[in-house]
């Protein structure tokens, strides 16, 4: 069992409370997942001459000389934040360029996300203690995602905890559990697709990935996710610009839908989004099985 | 004497042992806010109204009750439903009634997914449309759908009764559609009227067990 969470703001208005409103969808998802908590958010998108990545790294961490490093070794201008365990950096530079010297020049960092407008943080531990730690309260932004997890298929660690970033601005968050995932792991990994650890949900998140690449839209990609992929799922998938919902054809993992002239809200159970302003008079609705749905753009 | 509960500041489970504790009367349940085994395991001819949206298993193995919910409800409502009437007034999510052995669910919009699962006696009114697997190895009891019925309707089902009026998806298997006999149709009028929902009987198909599966054969008697 997982809980899964997902907002995206019609009125830009309530920006700045996106933290706020996501951090109280999370915590009402604690009985569904108290192992670990994780968020996908969208916010102050980069210029097209930059990118955004976010980094974790385990215990103490020299930040500062990282980005003094980074300046030096890649000749851009490079803005970094740190968020707990996790740092958002800002450079001028191209992703996968950044990307790659990190992964040659600093390999005990894991990189998160990367794009122009996400960030993803995550970490073991209760829903509170994560939204405490990462002060999500004072995060604003467009849309985001957000998972609570407990684990049946693999690890309670940070690398297993959702959300999955599956490509620039792209990121998964699964209820359920993948049965075909060993063999899905192989096939990706023969495309060449980098699956960093043994989670089912990962699995998932390199599929689409995979599929992306291969010229697929993300409606199509999940089109084919529904052939491909054997197991029980309800997936959210953040995008640059909304979010995307699909349940199995079976479907006996739980999905809410709302919307309201403010903002559109998924969720695992109602109660997550009955924390948001104007949830008692939302139009309320059950995702159908092996149906796409897809906010934004 | 209606005795109010708000469930942003009273909990569940003091709602409940209230309900438990109390031989007869009338409740309201004010912010449910999606919580979950709201008015569960009431043994007493109680009126409950809930005004809001429930979450899992609300009115769960309800007897003697009458419980209504001004709201949608989530997964498991009315599960094992004993007797008394329990009535969603908005839609409910998957597995509604699942193996109610009596009394009556009423939900006004739709349901979804597994209605009726392994239902055992107990009647359940859709006044919408149920989704798919719905009444999945129902045993005794009358699942009327006014709206449509999702794919693999019936499927292995035992002596339960299924009365649709619109569209069917692929049926399940060892479901067949039946002739609505004058019994039948002076039945499901008797049930619709009781549940408060207005629909013309001519308009109802009704399907049932074909009554071929391993379980129905009598010679599958000498395996053991």
């Amino acid at each position: 069992m997982c809980g899964i969470v997902g907002i995206y703001l019609k009125n830009e208005a309530l920006n700045p409370e996106l933290g706020r409103l996501l951090a109280a969808m999370l915590i009402e998802m604690s009985d569904r997942g108290p192992d670990s908590a994780g968020i996908a958010l969208y916010r102050d998108p980069v210029p097209e001459s930059s990118c955004k990545l976010t980094l974790h790294a385990e215990g103490r961490y020299d930040w500062n000389s990282l980005q003094k490093e980074m300046s030096a070794h890649l000749s851009a201008d490079v803005e970094l934040a740190v968020h707990a365990s996790h740092a958002v950096v800002v450079a001028t530079a191209a992703a996968a360029d950044l990307r790659d010297w990190l992964q040659r020049q600093h390999p005990e960092l894991r990189i998160m996300s990367a794009g122009s407008a996400i960030e993803i943080y995550k970490e073991k531990g209760l829903p509170r203690d994560f939204v405490r730690q990462f002060k999500l309260h004072e995060m604003n932004g467009s849309h985001a995602l957000g998972h609570t997890r407990m684990a049946t298929e693999s690890a309670v660690t940070t690398e297993h905890s959702h959300p999955f970033s599956t490509g620039m601005d792209l990121c998964l968050v699964h209820n359920g559990s993948l049965s075909n995932h060993n063999r899905l792991r192989q096939k990706l990994r023969n495309e060449g697709v980098d699956i960093q650890t043994d989670n089912d949900s990962e699995v998932a998140a390199g599929y689409l990935m995979w599929r992306l690449r291969e010229g697929d839209s993300l409606e199509a990609a999940l089109e084919r996710a529904l052939h491909d992929l054997d197991g029980f799922y309800t997936f959210a998938i953040g995008t640059k610009d909304g979010f995307a919902v699909l349940r199995d054809p079976i479907a006996c993992k739980p999905a809410v839908m709302a919307e309201t002239d403010d903002w559109v809200a998924m969720s695992s159970e109602f109660r997550a989004i009955a924390q948001l302003p104007g949830a008692a008079h939302a139009t309320i609705w059950e995702p159908s099985p092996a149906t796409v749905y897809t906010w934004g753009q | 004497m209606m005795t109010a509960f708000d469930l942003n500041a009273d909990s569940v489970r003091a709602l409940n042992q209230a309900l438990h504790d109390s031989p007869a009367g009338e409740y309201s349940v004010a912010n449910p806010g999606g919580r979950h085994c709201i008015a569960c395991g009431i043994d007493a001819a109680v009126e409950v109204s809930i005004d809001g949206h429930v979450g899992y298993y609300c009115a769960g193995m309800n007897k003697h009750a009458q419980v209504t919910v001004s709201g949608n409800a989530g997964p498991g409502v009315a599960e094992n439903i004993m007797s008394g009437s329990v009535r969603i007034k908005g839609n409910a999510s998957q597995y509604a009634g699942a193996s109610g052995h009596g009394g009556m669910l009423i939900i006004e919009g739709d349901a979804s997914s597994r209605c009726g699962i392994s239902m055992k006696g107990v009647d359940i009114v859709v006044a919408g449309s149920v989704g798919h697997m719905s009444a999945f190895m129902a045993q005794k009891g009358r699942l009327v759908i006014c709206g449509d019925a999702g794919d693999f309707l019936g499927d292995s089902l035992y002596e339960a009764c299924i009365y649709v009026r619109g569209s069917v998806g692929e049926l399940g298997a060892d479901c067949i559609e039946k002739d609505m006999t004058a019994e039948h149709l002076r039945g499901l009028g008797v049930l619709l009227d009781e549940a408060g929902v207005d629909a013309d009987t001519s308009e109802f198909r009704r399907f049932g067990s074909a009554r071929k599966l391993y379980n129905f054969n009598v010679d599958n008697a000498d395996d053991y």
